[in-house]
């Protein structure tokens, strides 16, 4: 190993044991491939005049495409508020990188391969030092996918210990989906496994030369592989998904384990790798334990850096919350999940962009968790 | 319930399930057609495989048939049947299949229904990975048979037809669960649903921690019976969403025991009853 990563319970190495390099072919890939083309040549014609003209105008890395220095050595490429599509190339969500004294640690890649390029040549106008690390927050098609672009840099791979589960059982379909939406702009994408795991009893810390990342994993909220990275020299906590500015959220794991999650971070007074964990520990555990720090801004995983971040996350809860209690009531009453998509959470949509695109998809989902209940 | 008819039913069962199983198996292993018949084909040789040379005719006096035109969540797509005549034991639907023709396993479920009970409306929820067709296909006792079919776009980009949770889901196996309303008149048909807590895995996944692919573990057999008598049976596959539920209506006497006995692909059973009216204790 070229870095230090340490883990903070009883200073323990993770086990480094097992890299998952291999990419896998499924039998049923191409069957799945053969389907989508078929979709995505009658969809390509009326649209390829479209890409022909992007092509043209976006070559290099181009000024004002929302590059943002958040704080120092902090990076944020904004990604754009709307649905994947061939003229955003699917830069939908934020990426970023964080840079230290001795290397770099890139968070996200983005949907496609030609995004990961695009996020590093940011990283290279900026930097020449090594790209140690690729962060991925969790599985999302528009976060983890362009990964192979770092390849070069041979870059530990982190993420959530279900991450390399998640991804594997949803591979196909990702890679399929982002052929048929993005078209040309999907080209030489592949999925990179992660190599190393953050688990949820144990937070991971990396060393950037003078900063410190520190790496924590939660319990099925926004996903069942969702990981934030804090930056402890600048109190700038990436939360990705976990939270949503402006856009709908997406809720593609557990309703009630999001609550909880943004429950406890709006009640935390800062930022504490272990505070989770205190039910499982030892006293030696708290012995290890990093001071708590103050988080100074937020990075979602859509929208603006926010300040406000305890607000952003009561906004984010309202929502969820509105349509737990809306959809609690219909099932109580013995109706379905057609009727929830149809009355649950209406009046929320003039809060959120892209609600058309994912609130019946919530509704469906948190129903069928909820029933449970 | 007779000797004979449990073992006719046996029969019907295992009949049913060696199609669903054959059907699917041949579509794994079929090549897909590049070009705009690629979809026709599937179908006719899903059909063949399904129903040999019978001909189907337009079922939409017989069925309706309804779906959201997008699959919101593709690992839950709600989708509703009915039946638009009295089933009566002189004229009713005996088999009734759903197929998603561009799923890996296209056969999402076949069930047979003995003719002794009405009914109107039949739920469930299925994994939808593609644009794809969605046909229901009812096989009438005077041995016609009728489809209808809904076109049903993919979801958006970031839903898979993947299970959200499989710790939790694994964790709560075998939970099963009957929702009937509070209060019901004897001899009108009610709404119920049955739930079963399974991952309903399709196997087709690698596991990048062991090396191995997950192994399928998916409910094969439903039966519900009423009061001893088979209400309906389903033999289902891996396009039937994780925790697999079933809304059906039927009409219950004064009082009687509900039962379902869910039987999945790694040979566990599960049995799970209902006393109607409930009789909380």
């Amino acid at each position: 190993m070229k870095q230090v990563i340490t883990t903070r319970q009883h200073g323990m190495f993770i086990n480094f044991g097992k890299i998952y390099a291999n990419l896998l072919q499924l039998d049923t890939s191409l069957l799945f491939q053969k389907i989508l083309n078929i979709q995505y040549s009658s969809a390509c014609f009326s649209q390829s005049w479209i890409v022909l003209l992007l092509a043209l105008s976006s070559t290099g890395v181009a000024a004002g495409e929302d590059l943002q220095k958040i704080a120092p050595g902090i990076y944020l490429w904004l990604g754009v508020h709307e649905d994947f599509s061939r003229s955003n190339k699917g830069r939908i969500a934020n990426t970023g990188f964080i840079v230290g004294s001795e290397r770099v640690a890139v968070i996200d890649t983005g949907s496609s391969f030609q995004q990961g390029l695009r996020l590093r040549e940011h990283i290279r106008a900026v930097t020449d030092l090594p790209i140690a690390y690729v962060i991925l927050t969790h599985m999302h098609p528009d976060h983890a996918l362009g990964t192979a672009a770092f390849n070069e840099d041979n870059p530990t791979v982190i993420g959530h210990q279900n991450l390399a589960d998640a991804l594997a059982r949803r591979k196909t379909t990702y890679l399929n989906n982002m052929k048929r939406l993005l078209g040309d702009s999907s080209e030489h994408t592949q999925l990179v496994m992660p190599s190393h795991s953050v688990s949820v009893t144990q937070g991971m810390r990396l060393d950037l030369g003078d900063r410190w990342l520190e790496l924590k994993a939660y319990p099925t909220a926004h996903t069942n592989n969702d990981l934030s990275v804090f930056d402890t020299q600048s109190g700038t906590l990436w939360l990705s998904d976990l939270l949503f500015v402006e856009r709908i959220p997406v809720m593609d794991g557990s309703l009630l384990g999001w609550l909880k999650v943004m429950d406890g971070l709006i009640a935390s007074n800062c930022h504490n790798l272990t505070i989770e964990n205190r039910d499982l520990s030892t006293t030696r555990h708290n012995q290890n334990q990093q001071p708590c720090q103050p988080i100074s801004q937020v990075v979602p995983g859509h929208g603006p850096v926010v300040t406000a971040w305890r607000s952003a996350l009561a906004t984010q809860r309202r929502y969820l919350d509105l349509i737990a209690n809306q959809i609690r009531q219909i099932i109580s009453e013995g109706g379905t999940i057609a009727q929830a998509v149809e009355t649950v959470g209406l009046e929320e949509e003039g809060n959120w962009l892209l609600f058309n695109e994912y609130h019946g998809r919530n509704v469906t989902a948190a129903f069928a968790e909820l029933e449970w209940e | 319930m007779t000797v004979v008819s449990s073992i006719n039913q046996i029969h019907r069962l295992c009949n049913s399930f060696a199609v669903l199983t054959v059907v699917s198996a041949l579509i794994l292993l079929m090549p897909t057609q590049a070009g705009a018949t690629g979809d026709e084909n599937r179908w006719f040789q899903i059909k063949s495989s399904l129903i040999g040379d019978n001909h189907i005719q337009d079922g939409q006096e017989i069925l309706g048939l309804d779906t959201p035109k997008r699959a919101m969540d593709a690992a839950i797509v709600p989708i509703t049947i009915e039946s638009k005549f009295d089933q009566t034991p002189e004229r009713y639907i005996k088999k009734l299949y759903i197929v998603i023709d561009n799923n890996p396993s296209p056969v999402a479920a076949v069930f047979s229904f003995p003719g002794n009970h009405n009914w109107k409306s039949l739920s469930t929820r299925v994994r939808i990975n593609a644009y794809t067709d969605l046909r229901a296909i009812a096989e009438i006792s005077d041995g016609n048979l009728y489809m209808v079919n809904n076109y049903v776009k993919a979801s958006g980009g970031c839903s898979a037809p993947s299970l959200k949770d499989p710790a939790a889901a694994a964790a709560q196996l075998g939970r099963i669960k009957f929702r009937l309303p509070e209060s019901f008149t004897a001899g009108d048909l009610i709404p119920t649903q049955l739930m079963i807590k399974h991952p309903n895995n399709s196997g087709l996944q690698f596991d990048q921690v062991s090396r191995f692919y997950i192994p399928a573990d998916f409910v094969r057999t439903i039966q519900v019976t009423y009061n001893g008598e088979e209400v309906f049976t389903a033999d289902t596959d891996i396009s039937i969403s994780e925790d697999p539920s079933i809304r059906f209506g039927f009409a219950p006497e004064e009082s009687g025991v509900l039962q379902v006995h869910v039987k999945d692909s790694k040979g566990r059973t599960f049995t799970h009853s209902m006393n109607l009216p409930e009789q909380r204790s």
